[in-house]
């Protein structure tokens, strides 16, 4: 079976400066792979450049292809068909990652509806309230009916990353993007989301392609990793060994400090 | 969580004093336009007393220089003024906002295009812009005096929705949006128009306020409303040449004309006073 995502040597341009260089990677269906750099490295552009969703000034080349289709240089039509079943993402702020202007219930609804009538089994109103709440229960929001009528601006940023998830898993995807899902949040509610993500990824029997620079975590909720320097993969491989045994002085430079980080926090307790 | 939720509820409740005052003159306004479809103190045109009286019981602002009653006028007037502003907004607004957000999602040089054309039309006066309409119009009326101030005011909506639209297509929920397959006019009637109605609300208000001041210029050069239409802009031309003898013929359109101008624009700061306050708080 062809993997679910597979990038082949893709660059993304701007027009003065080569921001992603020639990435490959593959993902087979419930494997989790994440994508580790500094700020500017390339990370969300690569998410960005899988779902086509590059902004008008950014050029990709090279290959991406989705559940078997090819994704740079395909019309918008097409790519909205495979969109809405075969990736969602979930952004890093989820403030704006949500309509400031729309309910939350109305926000999971949608993709919802959008996800059952192209599988050609259209809901009905009520059907789609109940698979909404059904959502809402899933992701633990508490008090669904109440929050589903709320606006974003009335939830806490743990809840609102709830809903963003829980917009993200109404697609039913394959593949479950998460850029870097926690780093506006503090580090009780990061701990909550990061479990909650590994149930979801884990139930559904999606793919994840987890992006941070925060190194712990990407440890705990991944099996492969990427390291990403200026658009360039530096190094590869399974989790365990890049941590302990790092082969590229980048990935080195980021365990040390996010080690001294970790003797830091230690040594003030 | 929940007492942050709470204030915003609390100051709905309020409305302030701008705002008030605002509704209060724009619905007299309409209280009389409305009434004007029902009921009229005189036959607008018939010439019930002598010729330019002051102001008497029977003829609250007194008479024309033909002897019709001024009062009378004045009301068709604000039925007029809010015609000519409602349907010049609606123009406005129909073309400004269709070619804003297609500028919005054009590519690079249509849109650097469509901006240079909408800044260059900006910079001619609306006066300017809806006197050229009229005149390429072959005769004065009402509808031609509402299009071509329509199509005046389009291309300020227009500049303001193209970057109000750009502003909010760049947020994370309309690529979310994107990402779960939804197609653009989806995105725009449920994400971009929602969220940039708020703004251009306030806009709306405020170009009513100046299709009503445009519609009595053009009045007053003869481009608008032909007689008999009493227009407060043909009635302040009117009492141009008797302005010493019969003052009241000038200042009372004028008054109506400014209370118009003056409860809009105050409107439109109280709108966008509680559109700021309900943006902060979020």
């Amino acid at each position: 079976m062809s993997p679910l995502l597979e990038i082949t040597g893709l660059s993304v341009r701007s027009a003065t400066k080569v921001l992603v260089d020639t990435l490959s990677l593959t993902l087979q269906r419930g494997e989790r792979l994440g994508l580790i750099g500094e700020s500017g490295s390339g990370k969300s552009l690569t998410a960005l450049a899988a779902t086509g969703l590059l902004a008008p000034g950014l050029r990709a080349s090279g290959s991406v292809k989705l559940a078997g289709r090819e994704v740079v240089g395909a019309a918008d039509r097409d790519l909205d068909q495979l969109r809405g079943k075969a990736v969602a993402i979930v952004f890093q702020e989820p403030l704006t990652a949500l309509d400031p202007l729309m309910r939350v219930g109305r926000q999971i609804r949608e993709p919802l509806r959008r996800r059952a009538r192209r599988d050609g089994r259209p809901l009905s109103g009520q059907a789609l309230d109940a698979a909404v709440l059904a959502i809402m229960v899933d992701v633990a929001l508490p008090d669904p009916v109440r929050i589903a009528r709320a606006y974003p601006h009335e939830l806490s940023g743990g809840q609102r990353q709830r809903v963003a998830i829980a917009m993200a898993i109404a697609c039913e995807p394959d593949l479950l993007i998460a850029d870097e899902p926690t780093t506006a949040l503090d580090v009780t509610t990061q701990a909550e989301i990061m479990a909650l993500l590994d149930r979801l990824v884990r139930d559904r029997n999606m793919a994840l392609l987890f992006i941070s620079h925060d190194l712990p975590l990407v440890a705990s909720a991944v099996e492969q990793v990427i390291v990403l320097r200026q658009g360039v993969a530096v190094e590869s491989g399974p989790v365990a060994r890049v941590f302990s045994e790092p082969a590229h002085d980048y990935t080195r430079s980021l365990l040390s400090a996010a080690r001294r980080f970790d003797a830091a926090l230690e040594g003030r307790q | 969580m929940s007492d942050v939720a709470a204030s915003p509820n609390r100051r709905r409740g309020i409305v302030s004093l701008t705002l008030m005052a605002g509704i209060m003159l724009v619905g007299l306004h309409i209280a009389i336009g409305l009434l004007t479809l029902v009921w009229l103190p005189y036959e607008p045109n018939a010439f019930t007393g002598g010729r330019l009286e002051g102001a008497s019981l029977a003829h609250w602002v007194g008479t024309d220089r033909l002897g019709r009653d001024l009062f009378t006028q004045l009301m068709i007037g604000s039925r007029i003024a809010l015609t000519v502003g409602l349907g010049a907004v609606a123009i406005g607004a129909t073309i400004g906002v269709s070619i804003g957000i297609l500028a919005a999602f054009a590519s690079r040089w249509l849109d650097d295009a469509l901006a240079a054309t909408l800044d260059i039309l900006i910079a001619f006066p609306t006066l300017l812009i809806a006197m050229l309409v009229v005149a390429a119009s072959d005769t004065a009326s009402l509808g031609s005096a509402i299009v071509a101030l329509g199509i005046a005011l389009s291309a300020i909506v227009a500049r303001l929705t193209r970057i109000l639209a750009k502003r909010v297509l760049v947020m994370d929920y309309i690529t979310a949006a994107r990402t779960s397959g939804s197609s653009w006019p989806k995105i725009v009637a449920i994400h971009v128009l929602p969220n940039i109605w708020p703004t251009l609300s306030v806009n709306f208000a405020l170009q009513f306020g100046l299709a009503v001041i445009a519609e009595a210029s053009l009045s007053y050069l003869g481009l608008g409303a032909p007689p008999p239409n009493a227009s407060w802009g043909r009635m302040l031309q009117e009492a141009q040449g008797t302005v010493y003898t019969a003052p009241l013929g000038a200042i009372a359109p004028g008054i109506a004309l400014v209370s118009l101008a003056i409860g809009v624009n105050l409107l439109a700061d109280g709108l966008r006073a509680r559109i700021d306050a309900a943006r902060t708080l979020s």
